[in-house]
């Protein structure tokens, strides 16, 4: 597999902000990747680096074989862009806006448009300024389906759309990824990237902490278990791996390090198990474990 | 207490802690180039037969009326009036449409009023806190002149007119813009037709002016009726200083103005949605034209409006110019001592008197196409800071086709704009003189000698979008409106001779005749070299919203 993106500590500030500070991101061509991080993380500042709209201040960056700054205007050719915050001009009309798009990466499949504008039920013939936020956010992503490119750039692409939109929008990029198209999908809906990604990353104040497939990610959390038993439960608490309990004699729930499963359940069965019901770690706790402590700074 | 105006004074107070730079340095300026101009006066012309004479010479010449005012006497005060207060008008004027835009259609656009409209505030609480603001600040602004007349050793009462009226002029204007508000979806729309109005106010009381009465004694004038319709002829008429004048009850007029347009904002305001214009949108094309698919098509489709607004105004001044030129004609016979005052005017020299004249009018279509031309290349910082330039450079759009789109079409703008000025101005004065080939190739020569310094503020405007994106559009209106102080307006204010120097407008060689390649190939280098900069710079940065 060769990389599509390569990103390697990667370095940019801002004044005195330092936005980006060692960040590291490997996409693989054919893929579709999940790029996950709270608000203000770097997200958009790493996509705006990899298309040469920031410079960076330090780092290795290479997209699809080239340098996103000194090689901008080849390198757009084969890519398209959905920004997080789609402004269109107030007085062009969506139609407009997407045939603009399509002509300035280099051509439009008019066909394609047809088809998606349909599919997204958009009304090409209003003005921008009386567009909702999902509606442009509906012209920037049918723009970018029409286009013919290697590689897919989403922030946050689906923030505004209702779940119906949301479905054919997963849709496209099910679509482009079987046709063996890149995405970079940065996102904060975690059954979209659970839905779609091949594999994540997820970022935290401008630095990678964790990247691989979702199976190698949930391998590093928690599975929540709840149990129910004949004899009451004791010394549950002091396994290894295990967190979070609340216990009555016979009932119990907990979470317990994926590693550790095993070990538990073996525990568990010395008190006779009547029910037992497992959740299998989501992404969101996943990223609320990586965030908790942030989380908790907040509340205190 | 729950009515259409709860919260009005909340509101307000956000108003004013939104604009607690840009009010103060509006007044604050405005009143020093009142004070400037009175100042400058006693070095000018500092005795009572030095303003007789230069006020003798003015009634017999329009295009100095139209310039000025119709003078009411020779005393400081009253010279201040002619030769400074319709322009603090126009200042006070935009100060007030572009606030009352601000806080009432720019919040609408941006949804900011609907999330205070789901608040405990009343309909028309937005809007009436927005004029309380502006008639305050129009006060103050009054106020201020009055006392820094009185200040001058000027006569209390005249002082107070003198403030009074401008203050008024402002409120009359603010009154204007709150209707304008409501008629259009966007601020822009809403600000141009505001615009507009100022403008042609100005224009008609210039008009009226340069066509008034000359009385008995052969120095002063009483205006022609249009004056009248004009709010800024209402300021004039109020007749500071002048024997028989602090005509107190003109104020009447803007004020009832105030009232009348208050009421039709808020009747206009109560038949609409939040968001909604009464000039509705209309659907448009489904697909886009050929023509709007390049960079440079989309940098013609987003400043052609700002074209067209400025080529109008500009082609209708023009011909109001040509037509005056017919009455400089005939005066020129019976009176050689105008030709000396238009020779100041057209920065100094002898020259042919309609060659002079036409310099002169050509300065200021040349401030105009530069007014035009600087606001045209603020369009790529707007679209940079709105974040619409983003995804347009995301495509295979190389920064440099991007903004030198913008800037090919802003020039070509200013090109045409001159082009059509010395058209319109040779169509009325060329057939009426049956020299309609003769005279439109003088004027136009006359008019592209503007060329090189327009575009000299060209120049500073990009490589101030190149080097410094954030603070590039104050800048540069800065330097704009300084260029003119130093330039054109220079000797009228007795700016010493080696500041003025630094306009490129003090450079700019009046007639033909005068021109030598020197001026116009440094400021052509100038402006080329700052654009080249600019450009270069532009392509090295981070693009900062």
């Amino acid at each position: 597999m060769t990389s599509a993106i390569s990103v390697s500590a990667l370095v940019k500030t801002f004044g005195r902000v330092r936005a980006l500070d060692g960040l590291d991101l490997e996409v693989e061509a054919g893929e579709v990747h999940g790029f996950l991080g709270p608000n203000g993380s770097g997200k958009s500042t790493t996509i705006r680096v990899l298309l040469g709209l920031l410079r960076a201040d330090s780092g290795a960056v290479s997209l699809l074989g080239g340098n996103p700054w000194r090689d901008a205007v080849t390198l757009h050719r084969r890519l398209a862009y959905v920004p997080g915050d789609v402004n269109l001009w107030p007085n062009l009309t969506g139609g407009e806006a997407i045939d603009l798009f399509g002509s300035l990466r280099g051509g439009l499949d008019r066909q394609r448009r047809d088809e998606l504008i349909q599919r997204f039920q958009l009304d090409p013939s209003k003005r921008a300024r009386t567009y909702s936020k999902g509606n442009r956010q509906k012209v920037a992503i049918v723009a970018a389906f029409a286009s013919d490119v290697e590689l897919y750039v989403l922030d946050e692409p689906t923030s505004g759309l209702d779940p119906l939109m949301e479905a054919a929008f997963q849709e496209c990029v099910r679509e482009v990824k079987g046709q063996g198209r890149t995405v970079l999908l940065s996102s904060h809906i975690f059954s979209e990237v659970e839905a779609l990604c091949d594999r994540v990353s997820i970022i935290r104040q401008g630095r990678t902490v964790e990247s691989g497939t979702l199976a190698q990610l949930r391998h590093l959390t928690r599975t929540s278990v709840s149990v129910e038993t004949t004899l009451p439960i004791t010394g549950l608490a002091d396994l290894p791996g295990v967190h979070d309990v609340d216990a009555t004699a016979t009932h119990a729930t907990f979470a317990v390090d994926t590693a550790e499963l095993n070990n538990a359940l073996a525990y568990l069965t010395q008190f006779d198990v009547r029910a037992l019901s497992s959740a299998p770690p989501s992404l969101e706790e996943l990223f609320l474990r990586h965030y908790g402590d942030e989380l908790a700074g907040a509340v205190r | 207490m729950n009515s259409a105006f709860t919260g009005t004074g909340r509101l307000a107070r956000l108003a004013l802690r939104r604009d607690r730079v840009q009010l103060p340095v509006w007044i604050l300026s405005t009143v020093a180039l009142g004070a400037f101009a009175r100042s400058a006066l006693d070095t000018q012309y500092p005795t009572e037969a030095d303003r007789l004479a230069v006020l003798r010479v003015a009634v017999d010449t329009p295009a100095v009326l139209m310039f000025r005012a119709a003078p009411t006497g020779t005393s400081t005060g009253e010279m201040t009036a002619f030769g400074i207060l319709a322009f603090l008008a126009i200042l006070a004027g935009f100060m007030s449409t572009l606030a009352v835009i601000r806080h009432t259609r720019q919040n609408e656009e941006t949804g900011r009023a609907e999330m205070i409209g789901a608040t405990a505030v009343g309909r028309h609480a937005g809007l009436t806190a927005a004029l309380v603001v502006v008639v305050g600040a129009n006060v103050v602004l009054g106020a201020l002149i009055a006392l820094t007349l009185v200040g001058a050793g000027e006569p209390a009462a005249g002082s107070l007119a003198a403030g009074a009226g401008v203050g008024a002029a402002g409120i009359a204007f603010a009154a204007v813009a709150a209707v304008a508000a409501q008629l259009t979806q966007s601020a822009r729309a809403a600000n141009g037709i505001a615009a507009a109005v100022v403008g042609a106010s100005y224009l008609v009381r210039g008009v009226a002016d340069a066509f008034g009465e000359v009385r008995p004694n052969g120095y002063t004038m009483t205006s022609a009726w249009p004056s009248w319709l004009s709010p800024i002829g209402w300021t004039m008429q109020m007749r500071p200083f002048a024997e028989g004048g602090n005509r107190w009850w003109v104020l009447a007029l803007p004020l009832a103005l105030l009232v009348v347009a208050v009421a039709a904002a808020f009747a206009l305001a109560g038949r609409r949605d939040v968001g909604m214009g009464l000039l509705a949108d209309r659907p448009g094309p489904g697909q886009a034209s050929p023509a709007l698919l390049s960079p440079l098509g989309l940098a013609w489709r987003l400043q052609r409006g700002t074209a067209l607004g400025w080529g109008i105004a500009i082609g209708v001044f023009s011909l109001v110019l040509g037509s005056m030129a017919n009455a400089v004609d005939d005066l020129v016979a019976e009176n050689s001592g105008v030709t000396g005052t238009i020779n100041d005017l057209a920065g100094g020299g002898a020259h042919a008197i309609m060659d002079a004249f036409f310099g002169a009018m050509m300065a200021t279509i040349g401030a105009l196409v530069a007014g035009y031309l600087v606001q045209a290349l603020m369009r790529p910082r707007a679209e940079e800071a709105g974040t619409r330039a983003e995804p347009v450079l995301a495509t295979a759009t190389g920064r440099l086709t991007w903004l030198g789109g913008h800037i090919a079409v802003a020039t070509a703008g200013a090109v045409a704009m001159l082009g059509l000025a010395a058209v319109a101005m040779a169509l009325v004065y060329g057939l009426s003189v049956h020299d309609l080939g003769g005279q439109l190739a003088h004027l136009a020569g006359t008019a592209y000698l503007q060329l090189p310094a327009v575009l000299t503020l060209a120049g500073l405007a990009v490589a101030l979008f190149g080097l410094v994106p954030r603070f590039a559009v104050g800048l540069t209106w800065f330097g704009f409106a300084l260029s003119f102080v130093l330039g054109p307006y220079g000797a009228l204010l007795g700016v010493p001779e080696s500041l003025r120097e630094l306009s490129p407008f003090s450079h700019t060689p009046a007639v033909p005749a005068d021109a030598t390649a020197a001026p116009i190939v440094v400021m052509s280098a100038i402006a080329l070299v700052l654009g080249a900069a600019g450009l270069a710079w532009f392509r090295r940065r981070d693009l900062a919203t």
